[in-house]
């Protein structure tokens, strides 16, 4: 496996000076074991890296996001794609009764080469697997979508994933068809050493198509982890799109992701964004709503203890008359455990009609625990239905006892509020399966038997 | 059965409760009725083991049992049980979840296997008809939304699950429409054995129409003034307090 790591140059350079030297002695390689369409964008993307760096907390966007510390990590890089030792279809096996998905891996960096004969029957059209190779089979399709939404991006994490990734998923559903079964992603952090991965996933519903993905997120080895992936999301008019993240990884990974959506009109797109357990991480989730008549529901949740740092930087953006958008997040933060929320709403200045709710409610489980939530609403249309709405708190005394009164232990009384508290958002998960799941899993983590990663615990 | 002694009890470290002394057997009804903020509700708080309230001094012992050295959820498995003056809403919790954590819980106390789910759908089934409780209330979340009365129904409806050795009312009746508290008073006296006891906390003799006590107590300034049978409560229904806080204030 140490063959397959290029160790950075000016190993022990602390921040992005190591990666800006690595990127240009190493250029030729990461664009030779890339594709052309990667390839494009791929020095403006670098440039612009070289002259933003990593995101700090000075920069008003990134204030609760600290990677100082994660970047003082040495991490290898698999520029020269060394295939990773490990089948994934054999390792993991998927258990979640009766979700019956299309199942895909990206190991690290690399879209695993697809060998399941569950995935052989896809409906006729669909195009699912490694943006790679399928940017070589189908250059234009790749062309038309790729880094429209990324490259307008002002941000270092984005600009460092396009100058650096070098594949990911993709999926592309054509017009009217419909996919029977959810697709799942699983992303597999697998090193023997400190490792980083760049992917960037295209996924692109055409008009009227419907797909549902659900993203796990995990850590296989005991070693330090970063990963910053961005992927991109195309929803055709009248389409529909469910995107479910569950994240599950150990305390020494560092999970960057940037999630953007583009909603054409009369489209519905609900993303559900999971943090049962974690390292840091930072979620930037940008929807922009470029048609009449759409709906988006957007919800997430986290579950932090230890020292657990979780960012979900959120925007939602009203750019045309007529939409609905929902935003619906919640907390619960014990031990030293910090959380942060932002929730962007933006409505454009013929945007009417535009009705957009935002709730954030957090719960602190202990005196050390820290929640940092913040509304920021720019309206700029004068018909409108807007309204946000943030709470920090503890657990109700008075409920808690009420049940202590029937005989509940304190423990139990706890875990059931706790629950009752997040049951909102596992409510907005659409896929019955899942959602037994998810509700198992939490249950679980909040009673603490998942204090640490086990592995995916969607497949395993 | 309880034995309480000289009770002494403090909230915010202002005396409610000024020595304070009852005596409860199996199979007896005790009304306890007196002024508002005589402290009543804090006496029914205590014994269920609110920790917001100080006991600073007497003793509580039920079946021999020092009740105060008990966590409120074991005092509720050793057979307290309070229908709360004001229930709590707790929004996410279903009813059927809130009600088999709690029946388990007692269960296990007692070395019982849980209850299949089955059985305790049977039993959930039973014990609503004995108050008459709307299904779908049952299907809701644990008085999230329900009315005042439906409320103190659901009270009941849970004293008939968690079956109490001594269960304490307070004011289960106000807020309830003529129908129902008939309803809810018969349930109350369907579940009396000579085994079990009731405290019931009231302001209306008309309660005590249907739920008929062996003693009536009067609660005044953090003590109990007055003892007499169901007589006094027609009494005090006709004259009022005044005279009672007179024969107080007299005796000092
Ligand atoms: N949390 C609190 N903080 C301060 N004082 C309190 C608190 N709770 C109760 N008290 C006071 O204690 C006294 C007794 O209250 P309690 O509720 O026991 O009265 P009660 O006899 O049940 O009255 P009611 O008939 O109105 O229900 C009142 O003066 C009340 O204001
Ligand atoms: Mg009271």
């Amino acid at each position: 496996m140490d063959e397959s790591i290029s160790k950075k140059p000016t190993s022990g350079v602390v921040g992005e000076a190591s990666y800006i030297e690595l990127y240009k002695q190493h250029h030729e390689s990461i664009k030779m074991h890339s594709t052309e369409v990667m390839n494009n964008i791929r020095d403006d993307a670098f440039a612009q890296f070289e002259h933003l760096g990593f995101p700090t907390v000075a920069l008003e966007n990134y204030k609760y996001t600290d990677l100082k510390t994660a970047l003082t990590i040495d991490y290898g890089l698999n520029i020269n794609r060394i295939p990773i030792p490990v089948n994934p279809y054999e390792v993991f096996t998927c258990d979640v009764p009766g979700i019956h998905s299309y199942l895909y891996f990206v190991v690290n960096d690399a879209f695993y080469p697809v060998n399941d004969a569950r995935n052989n029957v896809l409906p006729e059209g669909v195009i699912i697997g490694s943006l790679n190779k399928v940017a070589e089979q189908h250059p234009e399709l790749v062309k038309q979508y790729f880094g429209n939404l990324s490259s307008t991006k002002n941000d270092g994490l984005v600009a460092f994933n396009g100058a650096f990734a070098q594949d990911g998923f993709f999926m592309y559903i054509p017009k009217n068809v419909i996919l029977d079964k959810p697709v799942q992603l699983v992303n597999i952090m697998r090193s023997d050493v400190d490792f980083m991965a760049n992917s960037h996933n295209l996924i692109i519903l055409e008009e009227g198509a419907k797909a549902q993905l659900l993203v796990c997120d995990h850590t296989v080895d005991d070693v330090h982890f970063l990963s910053n992936r961005v992927t991109e999301v195309f929803v055709g008019e009248n389409a529909i799109y469910e995107h479910y993240k569950l994240e599950n990884m150990h305390v020494k990974t560092t999970n960057l992701a940037t999630l953007l959506i583009n909603q054409k009109a009369s489209s519905n797109v609900l993303a559900n964004v999971i943090t049962l357990h974690n390292g840091l991480t930072r979620n930037t989730i940008e929807i922009d709503l470029n048609g009449e008549n759409c709906e988006t529901l957007l919800c997430g949740m986290v579950i932090g203890d230890k020292n657990q740092q979780v960012d979900n930087f959120t925007s939602i953006i009203h750019n045309k008359p007529n939409c609905n958008s929902r935003e619906l997040f919640k907390y619960v933060l014990d031990d030293m455990s910090k959380g942060a929320f932002t929730g962007k709403l933006y409505v454009a200045k013929d945007a009417q009609k535009t009705a957009a709710f935002q709730t954030n409610k957090n719960i602190l489980l202990s005196k050390t625990a820290k929640m940092r939530t913040k509304p920021q609403l720019e309206i700029y249309a004068d018909d409108v239905k807007c309204s946000h709405g943030a709470t920090i708190g503890q657990l109700d005394e008075k409920a808690k006892f009420y049940m202590q009164s029937r005989g509940i232990s304190e423990k139990e009384a706890r875990l059931l509020l706790m629950y009752a508290f997040t049951s909102d958002v596992i409510d907005n998960i659409r896929i019955e399966a899942l959602q037994d799941r998810i509700k198992m899993l939490v249950e679980k983590r909040l009673r603490g038997e998942l204090s640490k990663c086990e592995g995916c615990v969607i497949c395993q | 059965m309880l034995e309480i002694k000289d009770l002494h009890a403090n909230i915010n470290g202002k005396e409610i409760l000024k020595g304070l002394s009852l005596t409860v057997r199996p199979g007896e009804i005790h009304a306890i009725m007196g002024p508002n903020g005589a402290g009543k509700s804090t006496l029914a708080s205590v014994l269920s083991g609110n920790q917001a309230f100080e006991v600073t001094h007497g003793s509580v012992s039920f079946y021999g049992k020092d009740l105060l050295e008990l966590s409120p959820e074991d005092r509720s498995r050793e057979g307290i049980f309070l229908s709360f003056q004001y229930p709590i809403e707790i929004p996410g919790v279903s009813m059927v979840n809130f009600m088999r954590t709690a029946v388990n819980e007692h269960r296990k106390y007692k070395n019982l296997e849980p209850l299949s789910a089955t059985d305790f759908l049977r039993i959930m089934r039973q014990k609503k008809e004995l108050v008459e409780m709307d299904n779908k209330l049952a299907n809701r979340s644990v008085n999230e939304g329900f009315s005042g009365g439906e409320k103190k129904r659901n009270e009941i409806f849970q004293m008939a699950m968690l079956d109490p050795r001594l269960s304490i009312l307070d004011e289960t009746d106000s807020g309830l429409d003529i129908d129902a508290l008939r309803i809810v008073a018969n349930g109350v006296n369907k579940l009396k054995t000579s085994e079990n006891a009731s405290i019931v906390i009231t302001h209306y003799q008309r309660l005590l129409d249907y739920i008929v006590p062996d003693f009536v107590h009067v609660l005044y300034d953090g003590r109990i003034v007055k003892t007499g049978g169901k007589e006094l409560a027609l009494e005090l229904e006709d004259k009022g307090y005044d005279w009672i806080k007179k024969e107080v204030e007299e005796a000092i």
